[in-house]
């Protein structure tokens, strides 16, 4: 019978993880329905873009509040990792605190936990409050209703009450107090518990303690659901970000051979397609669905914590308009998800649900309202790129569609007729040197 | 204009048997835009004043196809860029400066994957090293010494290309008062004219995107609104004049008040 908390420990964390792991596959085959894009090249860069954006927050300090409260939360939940391991081997071993061998130092790591705790307490408060009482813009915008609005702050009651749950499981371990090493801020909570007998605070102890990674099971398992992935795919998607100039727009491949074939006059336009060249070309030019886009889109629709700074960022959301690149990427997510799903439902392949990305999540209007100024793009604190979805479909709606903005069918017949977005005459084109 | 431009066509530079310095790639905003014209002679006359051998291209230039390609037609892009990398190859061109930063970023990053492989610049960068190294002088004592002057970024040159500082301390050497904008630089806002706005009417909204650019330019209460791009002092200008300000602030290139600090 002494082994039942073991056990039923052993059992709680292979639940919690396994499940965990399995969401984590279906993650990964989600993301591999995109199409395959070489981001094999300079890996040095790679390395030192993940370095300074994801571990070392290069980005998040640009906003000073937002950012140095986020680098407390993020290193708090980094360093009082290092108390859920104890946990687990006190879990599975049925000691407790098997750390506490380290002596001295133990008193200090748990005194710096407790001290982040506290920090992160706050931090999380001042982020509930920059999102519910002073209602900053970037949190109230169209797309940031309902769910992503409720899970929002779902993750920060996660977090409230985890620490909250740390504190106490410290301030009432009457062991721990009366050592007198670490108990830096819980010995001021443990006030609040004096007078209730030994055994009292036992349970209450164990309650929080069991709570505590119980509740860091769950919200490990609440991150698939929710927009809290990013804590993991921040480091693969800065990694896969963008390394060309923010202005380098991707040359399509397939036009090129297309172009060159054109512009051959040696090549027989009636020549039967050498072996395998006629599957090298793709099945449409641009993107009307997600699996058209590439799996570095897709991690990134992923990735996305709708933390705004893109949409507060964007010409055009700031002048009225419907598109927000914010939306862009919960758009490709929610769309992925769904497609996922129809897999799953129909034993691995996927079942024409006559739905796509294009028209049943983003509309024509916001693809054509965007300047590809790369605001954006500059904005996102972990490399995402909304700006190349809009592109891969604004190349859908042109090359597949000829659905193209009446003036823009116009402006491109210019340059077809005489190289110049205006209807102007080719050899008057140095004319201006004369006037 | 009093003084004729000399502008030499590669053409010409062939039949002579010599291959000019640079290539000024002159875009089609500034071949045929009334506005854009006078900031292509502002440049002309500061290569023909610091004697840089250039050339032009002349009827032989096309669209780069930036244009096309942002709006999605990679078609008509690919087909522009292959042809004008033709022409360009032909003459052997190696150094290009444009005072376009569409046809920079086009001409710089989209075109060598097509076998384009040119030195790019803007032309504020190689005004830049023209007075760096002596090549031409600009005035202490000039009518704009003193003026207070904002520079609006052009996304395709800063966000872009990380071109920032160029513009900027071509406006320093003027002696004028740079004011910055709230937003500048890596945040600065777009004119709207981007990813082929230029050529249609805006999308549903509260507000133009030239006009609420055009007030964070008001805020620092410029006399003058500098800029690198055609299609940014096309917006620009329209945003002044819907504010009804075009009396008291003008909108130049960066390339015009060098030129007219020369004149001065």
């Amino acid at each position: 019978m002494g082994y039942l908390p073991n056990i039923f420990f052993v059992i709680v964390l292979v639940v919690g993880i396994g499940y965990f792991a399995r969401n984590v596959k279906k993650l990964i085959r989600n993301i591999k329905l995109g199409q395959k894009v070489d981001v094999s090249d300079n890996k040095p860069q790679r390395w030192k873009n993940m370095i300074n954006i994801a571990l070392g927050q290069g980005k998040m300090v640009r906003r000073p509040i937002a950012g140095i409260l986020h680098i407390i939360v993020y290193l708090g939940f980094i360093i009082i990792n290092i108390e859920v391991l104890e946990i687990i081997i006190d879990g599975v071993l049925g000691t407790h605190r098997i750390f506490s061998v380290l002596g001295l130092f133990y008193g200090v790591l748990i005194a710096s936990f407790e001290i982040l705790a506290v920090l992160v307490l706050v931090a999380v408060i001042v982020f509930w409050i920059r999102r519910n009482i002073i209602k900053l813009r970037r949190f109230w915008s169209l797309e940031m209703t309902s769910w992503p609005k409720q899970d929002a702050n779902y993750i920060l009651y996660f977090e409230m009450v985890l620490m909250c749950l740390f504190l106490v499981m410290n301030a009432t371990d009457v062991m721990f107090q009366e050592a007198g090493s670490g108990n830096l801020i819980s010995q001021h909570i443990a006030a609040w518990f004096s007078g209730l007998p030994e055994s009292t605070l036992h349970i209450i102890e164990r309650s929080a303690w069991w709570l505590h990674i119980i509740g860091i099971l769950v919200f490990l398992n609440y991150l698939y659901f929710s927009k809290h992935l990013h804590i993991l795919l921040a480091f693969p998607n800065t990694y896969y970000g963008k390394l060309a100039p923010k202005g380098q727009f991707n040359n399509l491949e397939a036009v090129t051979k297309e172009v060159k074939m054109m512009m051959d006059p040696n090549v027989d336009p009636f020549a039967a397609p050498e072996n395998g060249e006629e599957e090298d070309m793709p099945a449409k030019f641009g993107a009307s669905d997600v699996q058209d886009l590439s799996w570095v889109q897709l991690l990134s629709a992923y990735t996305c914590t709708e933390c705004g700074r893109c949409t507060s960022e964007c010409p055009a959301n700031l002048t009225g308009k419907k598109l927000s690149p914010r939306k862009i990427m919960m758009d490709t997510r929610d769309r992925l998800e769904e497609v996922g799903k129809n897999i799953d439902a129909n034993n691995g392949e996927f079942k024409d649900d006559g739905k796509q990305l294009l028209g049943d999540y983003i509309s024509t209007e916001e693809l054509w309202a965007c300047t590809t100024c790369n605001a954006c793009v500059e904005a996102c604190p972990v490399s995402i790129d909304p700006l190349s979805i809009i592109l891969e479909m604004r190349r859908y709606l042109v090359m597949e569609q000829s659905a193209a903005p009446i003036e823009l069918n116009n402006m491109m017949t210019n340059i077809e007729n005489n190289g110049a977005p205006w209807p102007y005459n080719q050899m008057d084109r140095l004319k201006w040197k004369d006037e | 204009m009093s003084e004729t431009l000399k502008v030499p066509t590669m053409a010409e530079c062939m039949a002579e048997g010599r291959q000019p310095e640079i290539l000024f790639w002159v875009g089609s905003a500034g071949s045929y835009d009334d506005r854009a014209k006078k900031i292509t002679k502002a440049f002309v006359k500061i290569l023909n004043k610091a004697n840089v051998d250039f050339a032009v291209l002349g009827t032989e230039e096309s669209c780069t196809g930036d244009v096309a390609k942002r709006a999605g037609n990679e078609f008509l892009f690919q087909m522009q860029a292959v042809s004008n990398i033709e022409v360009l190859n032909a003459y052997e061109v190696k150094n290009i400066v444009t005072a376009c930063p569409h046809s920079y970023n086009t001409l710089k990053n989209e075109y060598p994957q097509l076998g384009g492989h040119y030195q790019v610049q803007h032309h504020t960068q190689f005004i830049n090293k023209l007075i760096k190294t002596g090549r031409l002088k600009v005035k202490a004592e000039n009518a704009l010494k003193g003026k207070r002057i904002t520079f609006h970024d052009p996304c395709y040159l800063g966000r872009a290309n990380n071109v920032y500082e160029a513009p900027r301390e071509l406006l320093k050497t003027l002696g004028v008062e740079l004011v910055e904008m709230k937003r500048n630089r890596q945040t600065a806002l777009c004119c709207g004219a981007g990813g082929a706005q230029m050529f249609k009417e805006p999308e549903k909204g509260d507000k133009d995107v030239n006009v609420l650019r055009t007030e964070d330019a008001l805020e620092t209460q410029p006399g003058i609104i500098a800029t690198g791009c055609p299609y940014c002092n096309t917006m620009m200008t329209d945003g002044v004049k819907a504010k009804e300000k075009e009396t008291e602030i003008a909108v130049l290139d960066v390339a015009e008040l060098i030129a007219d600090a020369q004149e001065a």
